[in-house]
């Protein structure tokens, strides 16, 4: 079946295309790299990937809110330059004027194209009354719930007819109950011919959302952000997520997503780039600490499936999937073909008392976070015991983006005090020896 | 869908209510006014009774008039130049180049100083008519206006939030209808707050500009201003308790009639997803939403604002990718290089003329004077710090207290204060008291009340549950003081407390010197200093005290009140 040739109608194709930020004196920032993207007519893609796996930025490109680095981007054949007619798109942050009624806000775009008042009223009302916000015309956004507020959002893409729905992450900001009731009445509206777009492109980091809403799936590496992986979706709708094929689907994509090479077990024979060139993830050391006391407990016994453990937890891809490597870095635990098992070290850490796990702890910064290593080693070095922050932040700026570098500065301040390997003065931005030993 | 429609459409065909014909009245009388000043502007200046008044209290309501539509003529100046100046100052980054820092220098510029060159200027352009006067009038209150407006405006364009900005671009609005559509909107709850608190001191400056003498001529506009002015020469205290019970009632009826019911409704322009705790709508409101006349015309003004606003108007800009192309370097670096020329030229001219006029002695003896009237300033804060800080946490704690006691702070910050210097100056005169210490109370009469307000709203905004944390540990006395109020409003005081600094030191040119009939105090400072040299007119001195005088201020705030405000946001503010 993969063999047929598809005849439907391509809108969107994206080919080689390339993200990157320039950083004076250094090596570009690679957002995305080399990604290639076709869209037909009626289907529902999903892009799926990790926070920083630059998926919105790909978004971003399609709507041409931005312009790639490099590579094409076509719409209907024509390379586009600046935001095109029949794409519209829905925000995660639902991005709804605060001080426009819901039909003000429903009535923007069209009053952007110069539709004449009759004929925006009649297309709003249709719109909202298909969306089911009927009854809400006059409300301001400030007084709906955030279920009531993207059904505006929706309602605003829907109303200009586009021929491309561009989804941003549309129910991550939003309750598991109202996220679901959303996504049925979307999928409803899609198998009855009701939508009036030609096809959905849908970034989200939710597994089973992506299973269960769209035909096709890119799974999206990180760092620099590629198509990992290909997926089509084969269930017709409705689907069923307790149904064992939906499940095991489930399950191989949380395989393919923790199957990264570096940092895993075998990270030792590849030659790293640089020890600062890793960032790390804003992960406390109460909730590694949780995680391991729940691995090491009943049901799990050292052993979790992923999809499980996210279920029982209510964490999403992007809670637990750094939460697990950042304890594989640690050699607390071992990510394995969306398993998680705890190691005999990890065990020892859950064991011990205070004192204990933070020693524990330590010997596993200084073993396996050059960043702490080198911290340290500064203090340790300097008579006075002291050492600015600014000058770890601007190197590892030369291998990160800015953002990255903070949270990865963040992290390790947070973890070198539980550790107490060194401490740190927020106001002067400076670590020290200070009360340590 | 019809039968939704019914009920509103039903209360719309409503008879002309009796609130219709009081409205109707009012709106007539204010347009009759208008006219009849309007009409007066064009008089010439030597015509009778064009630049003459009279003590009687019964002419003050028709000065009210006067004083008051400078006050707007000037509000409207302000604004149209924040309109031009913030937009172009937050679209084009070459612009913002020079305009920011521009901007930053104006607002501590006592442009008091240069007063009597103003009225010289537009005299000249309009000789012989009122009119000239009328503007050097309107420009003064402008300039106390103008630059908190620009500013507000600048920084809400700069701060607009990305994703109401993508979508703008992504439904495809032109540049014109994103600027009506999204960024007035979300700049106006700023500029609306920024406009009060700019109508506060322009009354300051009003009482200030409408008596002007250049060299042996003193004009008095017909306006509450000059009548102080008058008052205080015939020495007729009564006649200055007119004047202040006069203006009492202006400030009164313009902040019922119009701010109140302006920040009410720019409350809907607030950026917040939560549907917060709303006030009840001031009475004016009320009546506008209620009277069908007023009504009416309000919705007429938003209709056509909502027209002018969606038209599909782009200016050739059309609307593109938001990170467009690289911008230009040579461009860059030539106009870099064209301002630094042009800074050269300036920094060339001002020594040349200053060369010529002033020696090192001049500029020691301005420094010295400056350093007096920091003194002064200083002392002045922490005496009025440790009045209305424990006053204003008192208030603020008890929640009933804080919603009476806003209102009258703010009231009373709007309060013209140097109206209220000549009871002082009696005061003086009568006890023969030392002019240096005794002046000095009046540099904050009018600005000590942004700390009061500011310290009330930080109060009355600290959480309920450190409030028991601090019950249950039973902290008391300086402890309580120390560890948890002080730091809970000091964000709100060190806001307060930067107005009521940057407003003293405009406040000495007019507090440090004062006369009552022919008795003449003077205090030692850079004040008294700019006031004698623009008496003698004396170019070179003036702008010798007012350059030192922005540069102490300028040098206040980056030193002190900047390094407090960020240490106040980074550390002391929740969330």
């Amino acid at each position: 079946m993969d063999t047929t040739v598809d005849v439907r109608p391509c809108l969107i194709n994206v080919t080689g295309c390339r993200q990157a930020y320039h950083k004076d004196a250094n090596a570009d920032l690679v957002v995305l790299d080399d990604v290639n993207l076709t869209l037909r007519e009626g289907e529902i893609v999903a892009l799926l990937g990790r926070s920083g796996s630059g998926k919105s930025t790909l978004l971003r490109i399609v709507s041409g809110l931005l312009k790639p680095t490099a590579g094409s981007v076509t719409w209907r054949g024509t390379e586009i330059n600046g935001p095109t007619d029949g794409v519209a798109m829905v925000f995660q942050s639902f991005a709804l004027f605060p001080w426009l009624t819901v039909q003000e806000n429903v009535e923007i775009g069209l009053e952007a194209r110069g539709v004449p008042r009759a004929k925006r009223e009649d297309l709003s009302e249709a719109a909202i009354d298909m969306i089911g916000l009927g009854g809400f015309e006059n409300a301001y956004p400030k007084e709906l719930s955030g279920g009531m507020r993207q059904r505006v959002g929706l309602a605003r893409a829907l109303v200009v007819h586009p021929d491309l729905l561009l989804m941003d992450e549309p129910f991550s900001a939003l309750d598991v109950l109202t996220a679901e009731t959303l996504r049925t009445d979307l999928i409803d509206l899609w198998m009855e011919g009701k939508l009036p777009v030609k096809s959905v492109l849908m970034v989200t980091h939710n597994i089973e959302e992506a299973v269960l809403m769209c035909d096709r799936i890119l799974v999206f590496s990180s760092n620099p952000g590629r198509v990992a992986n290909e997926l089509k979706v084969p269930f017709p709708h409705p689907r069923n997520r307790l149904d064992p094929d939906f499940r095991q689907m489930v399950d191989d994509i949380y395989g393919i997503m923790t199957r990264r090479p570096p940092a895993g077990p075998k990270a030792a024979t590849t030659v790293p780039v640089s020890p600062l060139a890793t960032p790390l993830p804003r992960v406390g050391t109460n909730i590694m600490s949780g995680l391991m006391e729940t691995l090491a407990t009943e049901p799990y016994d050292g052993r979790a499936d992923l999809p499980a453990l996210a279920a029982s937890l209510q964490y999403e891809v992007d809670d637990l999937l750094p939460l697990g490597e950042t304890l594989q870095l640690m050699r607390f635990a071992v990510l394995e073909e969306g398993d998680i098992l705890l190691t005999e070290l990890g065990r020892r850490y859950v064991e011990g008392d205070t004192d204990e796990r933070k020693a524990i702890f330590a010997e596993a910064l200084r073993q396996h976070v050059p960043l702490v290593n080198m911290i340290r080693g500064v203090l340790d070095e300097r008579w006075n015991h002291r050492a600015s922050a600014v000058r770890f932040r601007d190197e590892l700026e030369d291998h990160m983006s800015p953002d990255y570098a903070e949270d990865t500065l963040r992290t390790v301040i947070a973890w070198g005090r539980y550790a107490e390997l060194f401490s740190y003065d927020e106001e002067a931005e400076q670590f020290s020896l200070e009360d340590i030993e | 869908m019809s039968a939704t429609r019914y009920p509103s459409m039903a209360a719309g065909w409503r008879l002309p209510n009796l609130w219709d014909a009081a409205a109707f009245v009012c709106v007539i009388a204010i347009l009759v006014g208008v006219g009849h000043v309007a009409a007066g502007t064009l008089t010439r200046i030597d015509a009778p009774g064009a630049t003459q008044i009279t003590l009687d209290p019964w002419n003050l309501p028709a000065y009210a008039v006067r004083t008051t539509l400078r006050m707007f003529a000037a509000l409207a100046a302000s604004l149209l130049f924040t309109f031009t100046y913030g937009t172009a100052a937050a679209k084009s980054r070459r612009a913002a180049l020079v305009l920011v820092p521009v901007l930053d220098v104006l607002q501590s510029v006592p442009i008091l100083g240069f007063l009597t060159f103003t009225v010289v200027f537009f005299m000249n352009l309009f000789p012989g008519q009122v009119l000239g006067l009328e503007l050097a009038a309107i420009f003064a209150i402008f300039t106390s206006q103008a630059w908190n407006m620009a500013f507000s405006l600048y920084q809400s364009l700069k701060t607009v939030p990305s994703d109401l900005a993508e979508a703008s671009v992504s439904f495809h609005l032109t540049a014109w209808q994103r600027f009506w559509k999204l960024e007035v909107p979300f700049a106006t709850p700023g500029l609306v707050w920024n406009t009060m608190m700019s109508m506060s001191g322009g009354w300051f400056f009003v009482v200030a500009s409408e008596a002007v003498s250049v060299g042996d001529n003193t004009w008095k506009l017909p306006g509450i201003g000059s009548y102080v002015a008058l008052a205080l020469e015939k020495q007729d205290i009564v006649a200055v308790f007119w004047a202040i019970l006069a203006m009492l009632v202006v400030i009164l009826l313009y902040d019922q009639l119009l701010f109140r019911p302006l920040v009410a409704w720019s409350a809907k322009f607030r950026f917040e997803t939560t549907a917060g705790a709303t006030a009840s709508d001031p009475w004016m409101l009320r009546l506008m939403r209620r009277t069908r006349l007023l009504k009416l015309i309000g919705e007429f003004i938003g209709d056509t604002a909502a027209l002018l606003g969606g038209m599909r108007l782009s200016f050739g800009i059309r609307p593109r990718s938001l990170a467009s192309s690289e911008p230009s370097r040579t461009i860059d670096i030539a106009w870099i290089a064209l301002l630094v020329a042009l800074v050269g030229l300036a920094v060339w001219r001002v020594v040349a003329f200053a060369s010529q006029l002033l020696s090192w002695h001049d500029i020691g003896v301005a420094v010295g004077l400056g350093m007096i009237t920091l003194v002064r300033v200083v002392v002045l804060m922490i005496i009025a710090s440790l009045i209305w800080v424990p006053i204003g946490v008192w208030l603020g704690l008890r929640p009933v207290w804080a919603r009476r006691a806003q209102p009258i702070a703010q009231f009373l910050a709007a309060f013209p204060a140097n109206l209220l210097f000549p009871p002082f100056v009696v005061f003086i005169v009568y006890f023969h008291l030392s002019p240096d210490i005794w002046l000095t109370p009046l540099m904050v009469l009018g600005t000590q009340w942004y700390i009061l307000f500011n310290v009330v709203a930080g109060a009355a905004a600290f959480p309920g549950d450190l409030k028991e944390v601090a019950a249950n540990f039973r902290l008391g006395g300086w402890l309580w003081w120390r560890k948890v109020i002080i730091p809970g409003i000091f964000p709100y005081y060190v806001t307060g407390a930067i107005t009521a600094s940057g407003g003293s030191w405009n406040a000495a040119i007019v507090a440090e010197v004062a006369s009552w009939g022919n008795t003449k105090l003077e205090a030692h400072g850079l004040g008294a200093y700019i006031a004698d040299a623009t008496d003698k007119g004396d170019m070179a001195r003036v702008v010798l005290g007012v350059v030192v005088m922005s540069a102490f201020v300028v040098l206040f705030n980056r030193l002190l009140w900047r390094p407090m405000y960020a240490y106040a946001q980074r550390r002391l503010t929740l969330g």
